[in-house]
């Protein structure tokens, strides 16, 4: 795209020299593009620091570490604190249980959506997309009453996990993944007296491994992050994910303790780590399209 | 699956995705009601079932919430629940600290929106161009989108306090009182904190956009004698107006679903109650304080506004 604008600048500007007047415009481009990368990046890089300095200095001299001043101590601190083990099962335990229910549901009605032909299908896919514009504001009381209150859940893996085991842009993923397969070889499959159900295992299950990394991907960040829901689901430290646990403690136990910032950031990194580990793993598979199909349907 | 494997030794039975659906050769009655593969229906039950469980249902439970006398009482008890039409809207209406939560709130949008649209949109278009390190780029900015709040939250707390670097740095252009701590600056600080978190995800919807827009349009304005300037507002802005919305629309709903931030940045929308979000105070009179009925009518007046919104938004883009 750059190239395409040259020879614009050349005529305009032809008696000067054209190519300084596009490198320095690219230039400062370039230079305002890594002053945002940076005002993006030092925010971790300050979290990973200020969780390994045994003496937290926030002066700007802070943000570069002395070796002397490194320890682990604000990891074992938070570990006393909120018990991180714990906690982190929580979170992989809601976290894996949403992922399961996510990929099952949403395979079987992507797959439905894009492949099979039956009744319902087009109210089907109009309920779909109506689902992904009820806010959660309006869902938030009428949940809380039904499923801690009426099913007693409070304290729960399941009545934490519930409100997330639908994901309707994995829905979108799928659909959108089995619409692009080749329409022949389910004929072919089919003349073979294959029946629906062996389609789907033999065929249509083991080509969705792209989808299926962009699914779990999608749907490990947003209970992984998630606090709202489980704030309001779990009184009991035992049962608290990771989330809601150093939330807790930032708005509570960090008034009373000496330095709580090292142990805060300490927590911090261990919450951030697996979500931006996995998002970089699975970084090339993901692509703007998976949005795309998330977003448009 | 007995019905496919009929279909399926049934002659002329091979379909073309071009071909219309209603089959016009004699079937069965049944199979003819649940459509060519009923199966489909078993397929896709599991989620409708759920959807009717846990979204449908509660959002008329929500509303019926909002009508009604509702209290929390022991489970299983069995209770009077009277309606009680709008009394607590006019409850809600009329409560000062309810208009401060959507004054609050549009505060953060009147910020947060448009820097979110700016900021994205001229971030993807320099993206979007020929560039070396393009990866490392656009993972730097996807980064803050993927982590939890609790985790960032914990940072700029560090980050933005009477002592953090922040303020150590500006020296004596430091706010006092600090950021998060002054009625003036914290809902800016919270709208540009959301802004921050949220905009490597805007960026990524408006690059996937601008992959749609054909390079012969700036080639033919660059011949023109556009300049850069010129195509980004001529070409770019009016090609990439679906996702402009979609972003508006998506920044929209997550500033009204603030909690997280109010709730931890600034220890319960203090100070002064000039962060308290809608969401928030749904929290603190459903929940903490046991009027749920009020909660669930806060919540619907916050839903018919963000609609109200969004079709403002679409009007206005839609006009010309």
């Amino acid at each position: 795209m750059a190239d395409a604008h040259a020879p614009s600048l050349m005529r305009r500007s032809a008696h000067h020299s054209p190519h300084t007047h596009s490198r320095g415009r690219r230039i400062l481009s370039r230079l305002a593009l890594l002053a945002g990368a940076f005002a993006f990046l030092f925010p971790f890089y300050y979290m990973l620091i200020g969780s390994l300095q045994r003496e937290p200095d926030s002066s700007p001299a802070g943000a570069f570490p002395q070796p002397g001043n490194l320890s682990l101590h604000n990891y074992a601190e938070i570990n006393s604190a909120i018990s991180l083990g714990r906690s982190l099962i929580n979170s992989g335990i809601f976290t894996g249980g949403v992922i399961v229910c996510t990929t099952v549901f949403g395979l079987l009605a992507g797959y439905a959506l894009a492949r099979l032909h039956f009744r319902g299908k087009g109210s089907t896919f109009a309920l779909v997309l109506l689902v992904q514009v009820i806010p959660f504001q309006l869902l938030m009381i009428p949940l809380y009453v039904l499923i801690v209150r009426d099913y007693g859940l409070a304290d729960s893996y399941i009545g934490i996990i519930l409100p997330f085991a639908i994901n309707t842009s994995a829905v979108f993923i799928f659909r959108q993944f089995f619409l692009q397969l080749p329409q022949a070889m389910f004929e072919a499959a089919r003349i073979d007296g294959a029946g629906e159900l062996q389609i789907l295992f033999r065929i249509a299950i083991p080509l969705c491994k792209p989808a299926l990394a962009s699914v779990v991907l999608l749907s490990f960040t947003g209970p992984w992050n998630e606090f709202l829901w489980p704030f309001l689901v779990t009184k009991e430290q035992d049962m608290q994910p990771l989330a809601v646990s150093l939330a807790n403690y930032i708005s509570t136990v960090s008034s009373a303790a000496a330095n709580p910032f090292g142990a805060i950031l300490a927590g911090a990194c261990v919450l951030a780590a697996p979500a931006v580990a996995l998002y970089l793993v699975f970084q090339s598979r993901f692509t703007s399209t998976d949005l795309d199909s998330a977003t448009k349907g | 699956m007995s019905s496919t494997h009929h279909d399926v030794l049934r002659p002329g039975s091979a379909r073309g995705g071009a071909r219309p659906r209603a089959d016009r050769e004699p079937r069965p009655r049944r199979l003819r009601f649940a459509g060519r593969q009923p199966i489909g229906l078993a397929f896709v039950s599991p989620y409708l079932i759920y959807l009717a469980a846990i979204f449908l249902y509660p959002l008329g439970f929500a509303v019926w919430i909002s009508f009604h006398d509702y209290f929390f009482a022991a489970p299983g008890a069995q209770v009077d629940r009277p309606f009680v039409g709008l009394a607590n809207y006019t409850a809600v209406l009329t409560d000062p600290a309810v208009w401060r939560s959507f004054a609050n709130i549009a505060v953060f949008l009147v910020i947060n929106v448009p820097l979110t649209v700016a900021a994205s949109l001229v971030l993807a278009t320099a993206l979007n161009s020929k560039l070396r390190a393009r990866t490392f780029f656009r993972t730097a900015y996807y980064v803050p989108y993927i982590t939890a709040s609790v985790a960032v939250v914990g940072v700029w707390l560090f980050l933005f306090n009477s002592n953090g670097l922040v303020n150590k740095a500006l020296g004596p252009l430091a706010p006092d009182p600090s950021w998060l701590v002054n009625s003036h600056l914290a809902m800016p600080t919270i709208a540009l904190f959301v802004a921050w978190k949220q905009l490597g995800f805007f960026i990524v919807l408006y690059l996937s956009a601008l992959q749609n827009v054909p390079g012969e349009l700036y080639e033919s304005a660059a011949l023109d004698g556009a300049g850069k300037v010129r195509m980004f507002w001529s070409i770019t802005v009016p090609a990439v107006r679906t996702a402009t919305l979609l972003v508006l629309v998506m920044a929209t709903v997550t500033g009204a679903n603030l909690f997280t931030e109010p709730y931890l940045l600034t220890s319960g929308g203090g100070p002064d109650g000039a962060t308290t979000s809608p969401v928030l105070l749904m929290y603190q009179r459903g929940l903490q304080q046991g009027h749920p009925d009020e909660a669930a009518a806060i919540g619907v007046i916050l839903v018919v506004l963000i609609t109200g919104i969004s079709l403002l938004y679409r009007r206005l883009l839609e006009r010309d």
